[in-house]
C-alpha cells in the first residue's frame, strides 16, 4: 500500500531491468535504483526482499553501477529460498523491497602493488574495488578462483582492468589447477611484495588467504558476508571478532583486516540456520514443481 | 493463580455497577473508594504462551464505566502532574463515568496522539498512577484508578465502533519537513506537522512502519492491526511514507535540506544499537541481542513459521539476561516459539527491575522462570560453538547506590552451571550511529545521543531530534512527548518562515504598484 515505488527524483524504482544467467546458478541483474546508484561507493551493498510481507531479508554486494540509467547490478548465487526466487524475477519485475547502499565503502587509495583475489562468486564484488583500486593508479594483479571453468565469471571484465590476470580452477578446467592460495603465496615470495591484498570469497578461502599472508606481513582486506536482518547496526546478529573486539559488519565492515578475524567463529555462526534454510528450500521446491504439475 | 474469564468479570461489573448508578448522588469518596478496582480480563496463561494473540483483552463498557467511578475528581491533580503528556485523566476519567465515551476519548487525543498504543505500553504505575489519591488512600498503587487501561478502553472503544475521525489537516503551506524514523516520535511528529497544512514525509529504514512498535514490542503485547490503523491515519491524512530508506546512507541528512529542499528535519532514529555486556562467549550460535530475536519474531514474522522465510533458532532452555519490558518481551516470546524453560536472570530484586509490573506478572503466570540476584559471568560453548551453558554467579543486596537502588554484590565462590541452549542478551540499547556517523556537524554527547535545547532542536540549524536517540532507551510516551515539543518547535519556526516570506512578498508588491 506504501510502496516506494517512486525516487525523490520522480523515477520508477525497484524494478528489474536486464537479467544475464551468468553460469549455472549464478545470475546478473540491474535493478533500477537511481538513489542508490547515486551514493554507492565500492565496497558497499543493499539488502532485498523478495516479499514483504513473509520474506528474508538478504545482503547482496553492488556489483556495478550506472548513475546515467539510475541503476545497480547485482551478482548473486542461488543457494537458497530468496536467492531462488529473486532468480525467477525477470526484466520489468518489481523488487518490493530494496534499500542501500549500506557498510562502509571500501579504503581506495594507491597503495602500490595490490593482489585482488576472488573466489566464486566473490568475483562480483570484487569487480568495482578493482576496478578503482586501478583508477586509482595501483597495479592490480588479479586472481580467479572457481571450482570449475563453468563457474568462473567476469573473467573478461576482470582482464580488461588486471595488469595480471591468474586463473585457478579446482579441477583444472581453465587456467591452474591449484588453489587460488597458491599463486597468492607466490607472489608474496618475490621480492617485492605486494603492498595489499583484497580477497573476497567464501569464507574459508579467505580464512586460507589470510592465513597464507600472514607470515609475509602482507596486510589482507576481506569482505565479510555474514547473516543479517536490518543491515543498520540494529540487530547484532552480523557481529564477529576482530582482533577480540566485537564488531558488528554491517556498520563496521563490511571490510576487516583478515589477520585480525575469527573466521572459525564466523563460520559457526553462519551455518546457524542451516537445517531450517535447508527443509524452506526443500519445501519450496516441492511447491514450485506441486504448481508446475498443475499448470500441466 | 486463578484465572477470571471475561464473562464473569463483565456480569459482576454489570450488577456492581447498576447498584451504584442508583445511589450515585450520595457517593462519597469513601464510597468510591470501596468500589473493588476491575480486573483487567485476560487471555487464559495456559492457552496464551502458545498463541500471538494479544494477552489483555481490555474493560468491557461496564468495567470501565465502574473503574472510572472510583475517581474521587480530586483537586490536587497529581496523575495529570505525572503524565510526560499531561492528559488531562480527571476529564476524561469522569466523561466514563457517565457513559459519555465519545467526550472522553476527544479530552484524551487533544494531548494523546496514540492513546491506543500508549494505554497499553505506558508504564502507568510509575507515572499517572504513582500518586493517585485513590491509591494512596488504599495504601496501594496497585489499587490506583486504572487510568491506562481507561485510556486503552476509550481508545479501542472509538476504533472498534468506527467513529474515529481523520484529524483536521489545515491548507498545504508549502513547506516540507522531513520525520527520519517512524517509531513513536516520529509518527507524533509526522502527525502534528501535518496537521498545520506542512508537507511531510516520513523516513523508515525497514521495509515496513512503526519503528520499535513494530520490531520490538511483539504482537501479544500491542497488535500489529493498531500500528496500521495509526499508519493509514497518516496516510489519509496525506503523510508521504517512505519505507527502505536510510538516512545517513541513501542519502545525507544535508542532503535532505540543500538538495531536496525540506525546510526542517526531525531525527527519531531510536535507540538501535544493542549492547552486550562483553562477557566470553557472546559471540557464540545461540546468543541474540533481543533486538535481533524480537526483530526475527515480530516484524520477519518468524512465529509463522510455516510462511515466514526469516528463520528463529529453536530453544528448548533459554536464559533471558535483564530485568526491563524488552527481556519480558523476550522471554515471553521466547516462550511462544516453543521453548520448554525460559529463565529471566536479574541481577537484583524483583523491587529493582524496571519492567511494567503487569508484564512481570504476564510472564510468570505464563511460566518464565525469574532467577534474581544472579547474573551470567560467562557463556560456555560446545565444540561446535553452540551454546550449551551458563556459568553464573549469585549476588546479594548491599547499599543503596547512587540510583537510590540497593547495590548487587556479588557473593565470591558462588559461581555454578547452568545448562541452557539459549542466551538473549536484553541490558540496553544505545543510540543507533548511523545520522551521526554520517553527519559530523551533528552535536552529540559521549554515548552518542543527539544534544538537542529545550524546544528539541539540535545544533545545526532547521534540525530537531527526540525520543530514544535523544534519552536513550526510554518509554514510547516519553518519545511521544518528545515529538510532541518538537513538532510545536517546528510549526512555530515554520510559520516564522512563512510570515517573513509573506512580508517580503508584500513589500515587493507594494514597491511594484509604487512604481
Amino acid at each position: 500500500m506504501y510502496r516506494f515505488a517512486f525516487s525523490l527524483k520522480g523515477t520508477p524504482m525497484n524494478i528489474i531491468i536486464y537479467k544475464e544467467q551468468l553460469s549455472k546458478d549464478v545470475f546478473l541483474m540491474r535493478i533500477s535504483a537511481p538513489l542508490i546508484a547515486e551514493e554507492r561507493l565500492p565496497g558497499q551493498f543493499i539488502i532485498l526482499q523478495t516479499n514483504d510481507d513473509y520474506g528474508e531479508r538478504i545482503p547482496l554486494t553492488i556489483a556495478d553501477a550506472n548513475t546515467d540509467e539510475g541503476s545497480i547490478t547485482i551478482i548473486f548465487q542461488v543457494v537458497g529460498k530468496t536467492t531462488t526466487e529473486l532468480s525467477r524475477f525477470n526484466p520489468g519485475d518489481y523488487l518490493p523491497a530494496l534499500v542501500g547502499p549500506l557498510g562502509k565503502p571500501t579504503h581506495i587509495d594507491n597503495f602500490g602493488k595490490v593482489v585482488c583475489v576472488g573466489g566464486g562468486i566473490g568475483v562480483a564484488p570484487l569487480h568495482p574495488i578493482a576496478q578503482a583500486l586501478k583508477n586509482a593508479g595501483n597495479h592490480v594483479t588479479i586472481i580467479m578462483g572457481a571450482r570449475n571453468k563453468e563457474l568462473l565469471i567476469l573473467e573478461k571484465e576482470m582482464n580488461s582492468i588486471a595488469d595480471e590476470l591468474v586463473i585457478c580452477t579446482d579441477d583444472g578446467s581453465y587456467g591452474r589447477k591449484c588453489l587460488v592460495t597458491q599463486p597468492l603465496e607466490e607472489l608474496c615470495q618475490q621480492i617485492i611484495k605486494p603492498d595489499m591484498v583484497f580477497a573476497i570469497g567464501p569464507p574459508v578461502m579467505m580464512k586460507f588467504c589470510s592465513l597464507t599472508t600472514k607470515p609475509y606481513n602482507v596486510f589482507t582486506q576481506v569482505s565479510l558476508n555474514t547473516i543479517m536482518v536490518d543491515g543498520t547496526g540494529m540487530c547484532g546478529g552480523c557481529r564477529v571478532n576482530v582482533n577480540n573486539e566485537v564488531k558488528f559488519v554491517c556498520v563496521d565492515g563490511p571490510e576487516f583486516d583478515g589477520h585480525l578475524v575469527d573466521f572459525d567463529n564466523m563460520i559457526a555462526r553462519l551455518n546457524a540456520y542451516k537445517s531450517f534454510e535447508q527443509k524452506k528450500m526443500k519445501c519450496f521446491v516441492e511447491d514450485s514443481f506441486k504448481e508446475k504439475e498443475v499448470l500441466l | 493463580m486463578t484465572h477470571h474469564s471475561k464473562d464473569n468479570l463483565q456480569a459482576e461489573a454489570k450488577v456492581l455497577l447498576e447498584a451504584y448508578l442508583q445511589k450515585e448522588d450520595q457517593l462519597k469518596a469513601k464510597d468510591r473508594t470501596h468500589i473493588p478496582s476491575q480486573i483487567m480480563p485476560n487471555q487464559d496463561p495456559l492457552i496464551r504462551r502458545y498463541n500471538l494473540e494479544e494477552v489483555s483483552l481490555g474493560f468491557t463498557a461496564e468495567q470501565a464505566q465502574l473503574e472510572a467511578m472510583r475517581c474521587l475528581q480530586c483537586i490536587k491533580k497529581n496523575c495529570v502532574l505525572d503524565c510526560p503528556v499531561n492528559i488531562n485523566i480527571p476529564g476524561f476519567i469522569n466523561h466514563i463515568a457517565h457513559g459519555n465515551f465519545e467526550e472522553a476519548i476527544k479530552i484524551v487525543k487533544e494531548t494523546s496522539l496514540l492513546p491506543a498504543i500508549c494505554g497499553r505500553v505506558c508504564p502507568q504505575e510509575s507515572q499517572c498512577q504513582l500518586h493517585c489519591a485513590v491509591g494512596k488512600a488504599l495504601k496501594n498503587v496497585d489499587q490506583s484508578v486504572a487510568i491506562g487501561r481507561l485510556e486503552r478502553f476509550v481508545a479501542d472503544w472509538e476504533r472498534e465502533s468506527g467513529r474515529k475521525v481523520l484529524p483536521d489537516v489545515k491548507p498545504p503551506t508549502g513547506k516540507k519537513v522531513a520525520v527520519i524514523g517512524s517509531g513513536p516520535a516520529g509518527l507524533v511528529v509526522a502527525a502534528d506537522c501535518k496537521r498545520e497544512g506542512h508537507h511531510v514525509t516520513l523516513f523508515e529504514a525497514f521495509h515496513k512502519m512503526g519503528g520499535v512498535l513494530r520490531y520490538g514490542i511483539p504482537e501479544f503485547r500491542l497488535p500489529n492491526s493498531i500500528i496500521d490503523e495509526e499508519i493509514a491515519t497518516l496516510n489519509d491524512m496525506g503523510v508521504e511514507l517512505i519505507t527502505n530508506f536510510v538516512v545517513g546512507r541513501t542519502r545525507k541528512l544535508t542532503d535532505l535540506i540543500e538538495k531536496d529542499k525540506y525546510d526542517a528535519v526531525f531525527i527519531g532514529t531510536g535507540a538501535g544499537l544493542p549492547i552486550f555486556s562483553g562477557i566470553e562467549g557472546e559471540n557464540l550460535v545461540g546468543v541474540f541481542s533481543a533486538n535481533e530475536y524480537l526483530t526475527r519474531a515480530n516484524l520477519m514474522r518468524a512465529y509463522d513459521k510455516e510462511h515466514a522465510d526469516t528463520p528463529i533458532f529453536s530453544s528448548k532452555i533459554v536464559a533471558v539476561l535483564g530485568g526491563g519490558n524488552v527481556a519480558m518481551d523476550s522471554a515471553r516470546m521466547a516462550k511462544r516459539m516453543g521453548a520448554e524453560t525460559v529463565y529471566v536472570i536479574y541481577r537484583r530484586t524483583e523491587n529493582e527491575m524496571p519492567a511494567r509490573k503487569e508484564e512481570v506478572l504476564h510472564a510468570k503466570e505464563e511460566g518464565i522462570e525469574f532467577r534474581f540476584l544472579e547474573n551470567v559471568k560467562r557463556i560456555i560453548g560446545d565444540n561446535y560453538s553452540c551454546v550449551n551453558s551458563v556459568e553464573c554467579l549469585r549476588y546479594e543486596l548491599g547499599d543503596p547506590d547512587e540510583s537510590g537502588r540497593r547495590k548487587p554484590v556479588e557473593i565470591t565462590g558462588s559461581e555454578f552451571i547452568q545448562e541452557v541452549d539459549t542466551v538473549i542478551v536484553a541490558i540496553g540499547n544505545g543510540s543507533n550511529p548511523l545520522i551521526s556517523q554520517t553527519t559530523p556537524q551533528l552535536k552529540v554527547n559521549r554515548k552518542g545521543n543527539v544534544l538537542v535545547d529545550g524546544t528539541q532542536k539540535t545544533s545545526m540549524d532547521r534540525v530537531f531530534a527526540g525520543g530514544d536517540i535523544v534519552l536513550g532507551a526510554a518509554t514510547v510516551i516519553l518519545a511521544m512527548g518528545e515529538g510532541r515539543k518538537a513538532a510545536a518547535a517546528i510549526n512555530n519556526m515554520l510559520l516564522h518562515d512563512i510570515q517573513i516570506e509573506k512580508a517580503a512578498l508584500e513589500e515587493v508588491c507594494n514597491n511594484a504598484l509604487d512604481i
